[in-house]
């Protein structure tokens, strides 16, 4: 349900806008619509190009296919030198006559004809909107009771086939015309101009501003950024900690949440926060593979989304806590310990064992003391201390003593 | 001592001489009238068997009418009620003065003291059914036969004298009333009996329909109880008049599937298929192929199948003076060179034999050497031409008749020897189509065509279908038992003396000769069968892709449109047409009509083989879904090529079939296909490389595996004519 209602302002803001866009006036404020049009322009020459040679080769008695990257683990590769993943070169061939891939070749083209439309009309869809657009039951399935076949199962296949589309025409989701369910919050000392409103993120009460899934320079832009750094926490409730104790004012900073693993639009923003105005990112997650995890996706980038990685990733980000050691340095009682399962455990290994976890022995320590604990922690843990022991004692203290993993 | 025992003189007053029709009265269990349902059985087959193997010795087509009418039905379903059976034929006849001997006498024939192939053997079939007619019910066996055609018919009633074995007439005149039958001639039993009839697996109708099977050259007309009094005009025609009733039968009622095929060639086999029909009054076998089977020759014993006993009662009433003369005129395959061999063999110090050995001078430990010398002769096998296995076609010919299936593959194996009597395994399977999918198969016995009904399980024939080994060819067989699924196996040896069990002739005996060669049958069929329903499987999976490919394609060429404004239907058609080159194979079958693919003359799919049909009665297959219609309607015309395309396919395919040996046909990426017309287009490119090598490897498979059976052919014969 909130999927579909969270974006509704949002898509009819753009909508009421995009219309002069795509009508291509060069009116006035739209320094950043030739910018648009150009993208547009590119983006919908990639998808006619597409499906200019499967026309070609199907015309000419040849198997059509598309060549979509791979992505995956085994594709993605470690920049070392600039601490970021990176995809590989290895590209799968998408084929209609082949039985496993002949309904992904379908819904690629589906989805290809929707961005088509959507650049067209100059509107955007979310991924849900992607999917319900997409959807149909295929002329010739079903009737004698039985139900005819569905374009698309559920959104997950929809969402699945439209980043291979992104990586195949190799355009962001953003020019696609398709945005992310919003997902994580802002607060602290910064301004944002959000499609040309002012959003003060001093004065956002306690729910914090939402950060959009499209946080490109074209929709957002900084103002007034006087904060010193981002302090970035695993999920909405220990964020609310953090924004009643007005943390952000005391120690000068920008409050961000990502609601677990930060989306796409949270990690642009860290990311640009990072490089156009060099504030430090500093993350509070948990002490548990998963927490593990995400520090590392807004460090390096992730495996699916390797082909992003450069405007995303953050390889100075710093991981303060939880640590493993805190049990024993904050003196935490039995309570909070979470037995570590078997799945935890081959997890943590596995992380362990990527090769950007490999070579940093501090990280090495820190796993392994975690599995030697035998538990893990949450950020909430420190509530047994004290209501606002994390805003008032634990964070200034490493904060004071540099006390991070980085 | 009260009671006076019995002396020698008092006890030889009560020893006296038993009749054997006396001795089988009271032990009718032996001919196999041990109870109500199975004398009835009994009763039409040793009618119908004396029909055939005298219509056959007479060279005339068979045509039977049985029909059996229930006089008082049963008062309960385990009580018998009285039945009257009625078999007329179009055979020979039978001269007057046989008449009593033939059905009045057990143990009176032509059949016992021959070697030829026949149904009957020993001359008690008949007569002992009439024999238990009289007693339980007694009316005496009404005979009508007309021997000769423009004369009047003998109308014979007998009774039998049990205790003298000898037949009693109690009416004898000559008559008009004989149907018209199509030869001129011919022989009519009534036979009024306590039995029951009863139907499934060990009933008269399917003991008449696997005599269908096994006999396509006979035309079958069954009458039963339940449809006897249905039409009484028909019936009264019928009664007088096979003829006519088969006339109409082909004229107004109905199923040109009766007409007979191979009018025109005879011995060739049409391809339209002939099938049983039911009508309201009766059941029809019909003809399925015109021809008698070719007439066996009697043979002499073979050395090797005679015992010591029999050998010196030979030698006691020939008529022969010398040994060389006696061997020549008794046994076959003893040639004077086996006979000097034998003789020398024979021969001690004192006592020497040769051909010139007077018979009479031979006394019995001479006569025992000589027979033992003679079993370690190496002597060739009897001659073949006594045997007249029904063969491939026409046992095919049967199947179709009375088994719906899809699939028929046959195959006959050489001659083989057991016990110096030479004979015949043949196998044919039926499988699929509207046979049950769930349950073991059917096994059809028949011994010299005759079918075989009780005693399945210890049966040779049976024994060879549990120990062969189904799962190898598709098929799911549990431990031990026979397979399962839609399958029927039929099993005949022919013979000039098939070993039964009992007298009562339901099984096979268990010799290993035999058991081998009908495994050896057996795997052929089911090598057949393997590759066929890998075959399907294969087309199955190729019409299911088919199947995804269309639905998709739709999807496609609409999404191509709105993108590149490309014409939806084009594309379509470009598509469609891909993917049915992809999945060609998928074609052959599912655009079938429903009809005869045709034999192996290379129409057929499994090479150059000529005991194989397949039909195609489930038309489903890709035609389910409607497929896509941008734009204009591509499906109407797309569904139209398909079809022509399988012609092509099918055509080309035998062609192909040949080819594949040597290196299979690469498909031409970039060529633009012409259409149906196009032969060129025939291997379908395999999507992937993986699939690619697969049917490589199947080729040569198939490769060896033909070898393999050219090579086990010739060994088969050598075996043979080596002895």
């Amino acid at each position: 349900m909130a999927k579909k209602t969270t974006k509704k302002p949002a898509g009819k803001k753009t909508s009421r806008k995009t219309p002069t866009r795509a009508g291509g006036a060069a009116t006035a404020s739209r320094s950043r619509g030739g910018s648009w049009a150009e993208r547009d322009a590119k983006t919908a020459e990639a998808i006619r190009g597409l499906a200019d040679s499967i026309v070609k080769s199907s015309l000419a008695g040849r198997e059509p296919k598309v060549e979509v990257p791979t992505r995956s683990s085994a594709n993605t590769k470690w920049n070392k030198s600039r601490g970021i993943l990176q995809m590989g070169s290895a590209r799968q061939e998408r084929q209609l006559f082949n039985l496993g891939q002949a309904r992904k070749f379908m819904q690629t083209l589906l989805h290809g004809q929707g961005i088509n439309e959507l650049i067209d009309a100059g509107k955007t869809l979310s991924l849900r909107g992607m999917y319900y657009k997409g959807l149909h039951t295929i002329a010739g399935t079903g009737g004698k009771g039985r139900a005819g076949e569905k374009t698309f199962d559920d959104q997950t296949e929809s969402d699945a086939i439209l980043e291979d589309l992104e990586v195949t025409i190799g355009a962001l989701r953003e020019e696609l015309h398709v945005f992310a369910k919003k997902r994580g919050t802002m607060v602290g000392n910064i301004t944002v101009i959000d499609n040309g409103d002012e959003i003060n993120c001093r004065k956002m009460g306690t729910g914090g501003y939402a950060v959009p899934s499209i946080c490109e320079p074209e929709v957002i832009q900084f103002k007034d950024v006087e904060a010193d750094f981002v302090l970035h926490v695993e999920k909405d409730t220990v964020w609310q900690r953090f924004n009643e104790d007005r943390f952000w004012e005391q120690h000068n900073c920008i409050l961000t949440e990502g609601s677990g693993q930060p989306p796409r639009g949270v990690r642009r923003l860290l990311h640009r926060l990072n490089k156009e105005h060099g504030l430090p990112i500093i993350c509070l997650l948990d002490c548990d593979p998963w927490g593990h995890y995400i520090y590392s996706v807004i460090k390096q980038g992730s495996i699916s989304l390797a082909f992003e990685s450069e405007r995303l990733a953050i390889p100075e980000a710093k991981f303060l806590g939880i640590r493993a050691k805190d049990y024993e340095a904050c003196g935490l009682s039995d309570d909070v310990q979470i037995d570590l399962n078997e799945r935890d455990r081959n997890r943590a290994k596995q992380i362990m064992a990527y090769p950007w976890f490999a070579e940093n022995k501090q990280w090495q320590r820190e796993i392994k003391k975690m599995l030697s604990n035998g538990f893990k922690m949450e950020v909430e843990s420190l509530i047994t201390k004290d209501i606002s022991y994390v805003t008032e004692v634990y964070v200034p203290e490493r904060l004071k003593a540099k006390d991070w993993l980085g | 001592m009260a009671k006076k025992r019995a002396n020698a003189e008092t006890m030889a007053s009560k020893q006296r001489e038993i009749s054997v029709s006396e001795f089988f009265a009271k032990n009718r269990h032996l001919l196999g009238f041990d109870n109500p349902r199975k004398a009835l059985l009994t009763t039409v087959k040793e009618a119908v068997d004396n029909a055939l193997d005298a219509c056959e010795e007479a060279g005339i087509l068979p045509d039977i009418e049985v029909r059996i009418e229930e006089l008082v039905a049963p008062a309960s379903a385990s009580k018998s009620g009285r039945y009257r059976v009625t078999i007329t034929d179009n055979g020979p006849g039978i001269v007057r003065k046989q008449v009593e001997n033939i059905f009045g006498k057990l143990l009176y024939g032509s059949k016992f003291h021959r070697l030829k192939m026949s149904r009957g053997q020993q001359g008690i079939g008949i007569s002992a059914a009439g024999m238990y007619g009289l007693m339980t019910t007694g009316r005496p066996m009404v005979i009508t036969t007309k021997p000769r055609k423009n004369k009047p018919a003998h109308h014979l009633e007998l009774a039998m004298d049990t205790s003298k074995n000898k037949p009693e007439v109690t009416v004898d005149i000559e008559t008009d009333d004989f149907p018209e039958t199509s030869s001129g001639t011919g022989t009519r039993v009534v036979i009024e009996l306590e039995a029951r009839y009863v139907r499934g697996k060990t009933s008269v109708e399917a003991y008449l329909e696997q005599t269908a099977i096994a006999n396509p050259h006979a035309e079958i007309v069954f009458v039963p109880p339940d449809k006897a009094g249905e039409d009484p005009g028909l019936e009264d025609a019928s009664e007088k008049s096979p003829e006519r009733e088969r006339g109409a039968g082909a004229t107004d009622e109905i199923d040109p599937t009766e007409s007979r095929p191979g009018a025109d060639a005879p011995g060739s086999f049409d391809a339209e298929i002939v099938r049983t029909t039911e009508h309201a009054d009766r059941i029809v076998y019909p003809r399925a192929v015109d021809e008698n089977p070719p007439e066996t020759s009697e043979i002499k014993p073979h050395p090797y199948g005679v015992e010591l006993g029999s050998f010196l009662r030979m030698l006691k009433d020939t008529p022969e003076k010398q040994l060389g003369g006696f061997f020549k005129r008794e046994f076959c395959r003893v040639t004077p060179a086996v006979v000097k061999q034998v003789c020398d063999a024979a021969s001690v110090k004192g006592k020497t034999f040769s051909g010139q050995t007077w018979v009479k001078n031979i006394d019995h430990a001479s006569a025992e050497k000589i027979y033992r010398a003679l079993q370690e002769a190496k002597l060739r096998s009897p001659p073949t031409d006594c045997l007249a296995p029904i063969g491939v076609r026409t046992m095919l010919a049967g199947l179709l008749k009375g088994v719906k299936a899809e699939f028929y593959a046959a195959s006959t194996r050489s001659p083989a020897v057991y016990r110096g009597n030479p004979f015949q395994i043949e196998a044919a399977i039926a499988y699929g189509g509207d046979l049950p999918a769930d349950q073991p198969a059917r096994v059809i016995r028949f011994a010299n065509r005759v079918p075989l009904l009780y005693q399945q399980s210890s049966c040779c024939a049976f024994k060879s279908v549990l120990e062969t080994g189904w799962k190898n060819y598709g098929m799911s067989q549990p431990r031990g038992s026979a397979p399962v699924g839609p399958l029927v196996v039929m099993i005949h040896m022919a013979s000039v003396w098939v070993p039964f069990t009992s007298e009562s002739k339901e099984a096979i005996a268990d010799y290993d000769e035999i058991r081998k060669e009908m495994k050896l049958a057996l795997k052929e069929c089911g090598r057949k069968l393997g590759i066929y329903i890998r075959r399907r499987q294969r087309m199955k999976r190729e019409g299911q892709k088919r199947d995804v490919f269309e639905r998709y394609i739709g999807e496609i060429s609409k999404a191509c449109e709105a993108i590149t404004g490309t014409d939806a239907a084009t594309l379509y058609e470009a598509l469609m047409k891909q993917a049915k080159r992809r999945t060609e194979i998928a074609d052959a079958v599912l655009d079938e009509d429903g009809k005869i693919v045709g034999f192996k003359d290379g129409n057929g799919r499994l090479d150059g083989d000529d005991g194989v049909i397949i039909l195609d009665g489930n038309g489903n297959g890709n035609g389910g879904g409607a497929p896509n219609t941008p734009g204009k309607k591509p499906g109407a015309s797309a569904t139209g090529q398909g079809r022509s395309d399988a012609k092509v396919a099918k055509g080309s395919k035998g062609k192909q079939g040949r080819k594949k040996g040597t290196k299979p046909p690469r498909s031409r990426e970039g060529l633009i296909e012409t259409g149906p017309g196009n032969n060129e287009v025939v291997e379908s490119k395999p999507a992937e490389k993986s699939r690619k090598k697969v049917v490589k490897k199947k080729l040569v498979k198939k490769k060896v595996r033909k070898k393999v059976r050219k090579k086990r052919a010739t060994e088969g014969a050598g075996l043979f004519e080596g002895g």
